[in-house]
């Protein structure tokens, strides 16, 4: 049978505000336990939630980027269900009325098409405190630095077909909230944490099958990882003749499998209703307005631009484009070293593998914007060739300084002297004339492969330094002469 | 010392003929000897009244002025108050020490009100008789066997035994103004939002609304101007300025168009109060006031929709109360759903355990649209009647509760007879409208009340004509007979 995909995902995202969202206190990752938890945050008896309006403004600037309708008139509402975690014994969150309505978003898949992915709502509310279980023994511990962080939940419809297309739209839903800054994307941390609604069906039907939801995913090789062996978990039972459940489980990445959290009878009835102690949230256009003067340049529009303004690939513009520090960083290189094909590919291939290596993300690097883009220059005047840039581009990320005085402390300007270049091409012919004479025996086939050998061995001469051009150009008149 | 009102000791403060200090050491003396009669107070803070006393002597002695400057207050013992148990008569919070000061708590200690301690309430101010509390009962200083009425049955109690002038209360459904009625004191529920909740520990944060409970309308107009006001920390409070209530106090009633609603006179209500009601009626025209009928046709259905709206949101308010942070916690819990069961179990009683199910059930999938949506349009539809009375007069007046206080007991055993005796202030509850309760008069030795309703934020039109009923009647002078 050929089974067809189906996923849907929520996606949580810890919003960077600097405070709650419904109380003053501080949201920094990672304090002592308890320590940025005020009476509103403890769920003290009396207490009562001030929305922030910081959190209403990032949910919209969203809404915007994604194309949506904004709930002019959204209302909180109280999910109530008992858990330490959760002081006030309900979540204060959005059921009827959010306020990002129906939105949606491009990804580029890797046959380099653009597919659609609807967006069904996002909507704003707040966090749970974590439980600690490891650190006492017969007991559990609570820290509520985190209940109140703002959450904005993005819901998307089921269209998605594969693991892939889901890992392309966390992604891009990662980058998105990048850009407009109302997320740090950390997803270590927790700041973007990812449930997967997953079903199969035979291909061809057009019901959806029963679907799983896969708890609180938290990285992209996870969440790939995490969809496929469910998938499998499905067509394998299915294949088996018995039935999927409908039921919350959760991913072991250790074992690479999910099991079962609870199924959909023992789900709690969250007697969702709206929350009395804050009045319906009226979004005026002309709030709207200042948001969208606001907006930063998206990933679609940047990738046009990239395009049109640099004459990049479609491709190299969507790898650039795909995170505003990327792109920001690759603007900045161009800006100083003139040439934007080059900057692309230096920033592409040579730094990518860098950060890669040192598994660092580009606002870590050890190589500034403005030292790549002074290295380019010297590439591009003849200074060094492609090939000393490398050596200067390591000595760079070593924290050697600029290029310029990695070329003069290393010496490793380029020689365009003629003289000096032609005088050791005669030394270097002179010491390899048995392959000269077969050069000069050989047809055109042959020759052509032969001439490396005499380009390899001048620039092993010139230690690398002989501009290659000048080396080309001479080489060949004494070869053919 | 203890028979003088408010605007009396501020003249007396004002003028020396007592200090603070001497005040407030003989009313917590009388406290001491009359309250276990009556069992008006949960706690009474006296060191922290002595210290408040002697700060107001000394800002009086340095020149400050104010009219509660050294006044006493109890609080009803919900308004959290820093360092000071806040029960909400409720074995739950038995051992809850408040970390901080509710906004109405901090206000009046700012105005330099002394605090001489907390009252007796309704457990989390669920009941209409005070007799749901942890802490026992509170009695009635007229008839020692009848109920005070409730929730604020302490706060009511307590002033009309002589015990301190005025206090505060809270109302959801009544129970500033019920209680009033039934110790013939004169009670305010303000415009839903013109009081800050901040600190106020929730039933139904959709209707509860803090107001002052004192003898008279002049009192309650002190105490009012004290407790309102906006508050940031509120969303629910509403940004409005506060009128000097006691400068209106005084204004004439000529013209002023009073409607009596044909649904408050019909059955249930006691005759004989209705003969009192119709008296006060007469009062007010003789000092210029227009009478007519008028009609709230959705009256009926206020009952049962407040029956829905307030458990279900207190349902939801009550869950933090989960033997987890703070408050009582059940021995040796097994596990995490043990702990729950047996702490909330333990902790609370039978009628806030009875509220917390029925809410839990409007608010379950399947029966939300039934009960919860539909008590809501009742809400819209009552308060659609108001809008339009209040179209064509500039008060309402009615009966406060249908019947005169009943012995202690009497209820306990059918809930929904008790909770139809609220059947006259629910309304302007579930309507958000400022009400308030006076004395108009007593039936078998048992007071009587008179309620008056007005428009949004006209708190001083209500005020301003139970002023001028009290200038021409005495009922809210007299004194239950020993205290």
């Amino acid at each position: 049978m050929q089974w067809e995909v189906v996923i849907g995902l929520e996606i949580h995202t810890q919003l960077a505000t600097q405070s709650k969202i419904f109380s003053g206190s501080a949201t920094t990752f990672g304090s002592e336990p308890n320590t940025q938890a005020s009476l509103v945050d403890l769920g003290m008896p009396g207490v009562l939630p001030v929305l922030n309006q910081e959190a209403v403004r990032m949910a919209c600037m969203f809404g915007l980027a994604i194309d949506a309708e904004i709930g002019k008139r959204n209302v909180f509402a109280r999910k109530n269900y008992f858990y330490p975690d959760l002081p006030k014994g309900y979540q204060i969150s959005q059921m009827d009325l959010p306020i990002v309505g129906k939105g949606h978003l491009d990804i580029a898949l890797e046959d380099g098409t653009i597919k659609r992915i609807g967006v069904t709502r996002a909507h704003l509310e707040e966090d749970a405190g974590k439980s600690l279980h490891e650190d006492f023994s017969g007991s559990t511990g609570i820290d509520l630095n985190r209940a109140g962080t703002p959450l904005l939940e993005i819901v998307s419809e089921p269209d998605m077909r594969s693991a892939k297309e889901a890992v392309a739209y966390v992604k891009a839903i990662h980058a998105l909230v990048r850009y407009l800054g109302i997320c740090d994307g950390n997803m270590a941390e927790g700041s973007l944490r990812c449930d997967c609604n997953v079903s199969i069906r035979p291909k061809g039907q057009a019901e959806f099958g029963t679907r799983c939801e896969i708890k609180n995913v938290n990285s992209f090789r996870f969440i790939e990882r995490a969809i496929n062996s469910e998938i499998q978990r499905q067509i394998d039972l299915i294949e088996d003749g018995g039935k999927v459940v409908q039921e919350t489980r959760l991913y072991d990445p250790n074992k690479d499998e999910t099991r079962s959290m609870r199924s959909k009878e023992e789900a709690n009835d969250y007697r969702y209703f709206p929350d009395p102690d804050l009045l319906p949230v009226v979004i005026e256009d002309s709030f709207l307005d200042t948001i969208r003067a606001g907006l930063p340049e998206l990933p679609p529009q940047k990738v046009e631009r990239f395009q049109s303004q640099y004459g990049l690939s479609a491709y190299d513009a969507n790898v650039l484009a795909s995170s505003r520090e990327q792109a920001d960083y690759f603007e900045e290189v161009v800006k100083i070293g003139g040439d934007a094909k080059l900057a692309a590919n230096w920033v592409m291939v040579e730094l990518g593998s860098l950060l890669n290596k040192l598994g660092i993300e580009i606002d870590q690097a050890p190589v500034s914007a403005a030292h790549l883009g002074g290295m380019l220059l010297r590439i591009r005047d003849n200074t060094i060739s492609g090939k000393i840039a490398k050596t200067v581009f390591e000595a760079m990320a070593a924290g050697e300084g600029d290029a310029d005085s990695i070329i003069s402390s290393r010496g490793l300007k380029q020689v365009t002297d003629t003289g000096a270049i032609d005088k050791m091409l005669d030394e270097m012919l002179a010491a390899n004339a048995d392959q000269v004479e077969q050069y000069r025996a050989a047809d055109e086939a042959k020759r052509g492969k032969m001439f490396g050998f005499f380009v390899g061995q001048a620039m092993k001469a010139s230690k690398g330094k002989a501009n290659p051009g000048q080396v080309n150009q001479l080489l060949k008149a004494k070869l053919e002469g | 010392m203890h028979e003088l009102t408010l605007a009396e000791i501020a003249r007396g403060l004002a003028d020396k003929s007592f200090s603070s200090e001497e005040l407030t050491g003989a009313l917590l003396a009388r406290v001491k000897q009359i309250d276990p009669q009556i069992n008006s107070f949960i706690s009474v803070t006296e060191a922290l009244a002595l210290g408040q006393a002697r700060a107001a002597d000394a800002r009086r002695a340095a020149g400050e002025t104010g009219a509660l400057l050294g006044a006493p207050i109890a609080h009803k013992d919900l308004f959290c108050t820093l360092g000071v148990r806040t029960s909400c008569g409720s074995k739950m919070l038995d051992n809850f020490k408040a970390p901080y000061d509710a906004t109405v708590v901090a206000k009046l200690a700012e105005a330099g009100m002394v605090t001489l301690g907390k009252t007796n309430m309704d457990e989390f101010a669920m009941g209409s008789a005070n007799e749901s509390s942890h802490y026992g009962a509170v009695k009635n200083p007229w008839n020692l066997e009848h109920v005070p009425g409730g929730s604020s049955g302490g706060s009511a109690a307590a002033v009309a035994a002589r015990l301190l002038p005025a206090t505060t209360g809270t109302d959801t459904g009544g129970s500033i103004r019920q209680p009033a009625a039934l110790t013939n004191l004169t009670g305010l529920k303000p415009t839903y939002g013109r009081v800050s909740r901040w600190g106020m520990i929730a039933y139904a944060s959709s209707l509860d609304q803090g107001g002052p409970l004192a003898r008279t309308a002049e009192d309650c107009a002190l105490l009012l101007q004290g407790m309102a006001g906006f508050d940031a920390k509120d969303s629910t409070s509403i940004d409005e300025p506060v009128p000097d209530y006691s400068a209106g106090l005084n204004g004439s009633l000529q013209g002023l168009r009073i409607g009596l609603p044909k649904e408050y006179f019909g059955a249930g209500l006691d005759p004989r109060i209705a003969e009192l009601v119709q008296a006060s009626v007469k009062e007010l025209e003789k000092l210029g006031a227009v009478v007519k009928e008028i009609s709230l046709p959705n009256m009926q259905h206020a009952i049962p929709a407040y029956y829905v709206i307030a458990p279900a949101e207190a349902s939801s308010n009550l869950s933090r109360f989960d033997g987890v942070r703070f408050g009582y916690r059940c021995e040796e819990p097994k596990d995490l759903t043990d702990l729950y069961k047996r702490s909330r179990g333990e902790g609370f009683g039978a009628e806030v355990q009875r509220r917390i199910m029925v809410g839990t059930y409007a608010l379950s999938a399947g029966y939300y649209d039934a009960y919860y949506v539909k008590a809501q349009q009742i809400r819209r539809l009552i308060k659609n009647d108001f809008m339009a009375a209040f179209n064509d007069v500039d008060l309402i007046l009615g009966p406060t509760t249908p019947n005169p206080a009943w012995k202690l007991g009497a209820k306990s055993s059918d809930p929904v007879a008790a909770y139809l005796e609220d059947v006259y202030t629910i309304t302007a509850n579930l309507a958000g409208l400022p009400g308030l309760s006076m004395p108009a008069g007593f039936v078998d030795g048992l007071p009587v009340g008179v309620q008056l309703l007005a428009p949004y934020f006209q708190e001083g039109r209500l005020l301003n004509v139970a002023h001028r009923y009290q200038q021409v009647t005495d009922w809210h002078t007299r004194a239950p007979n020993g205290f």
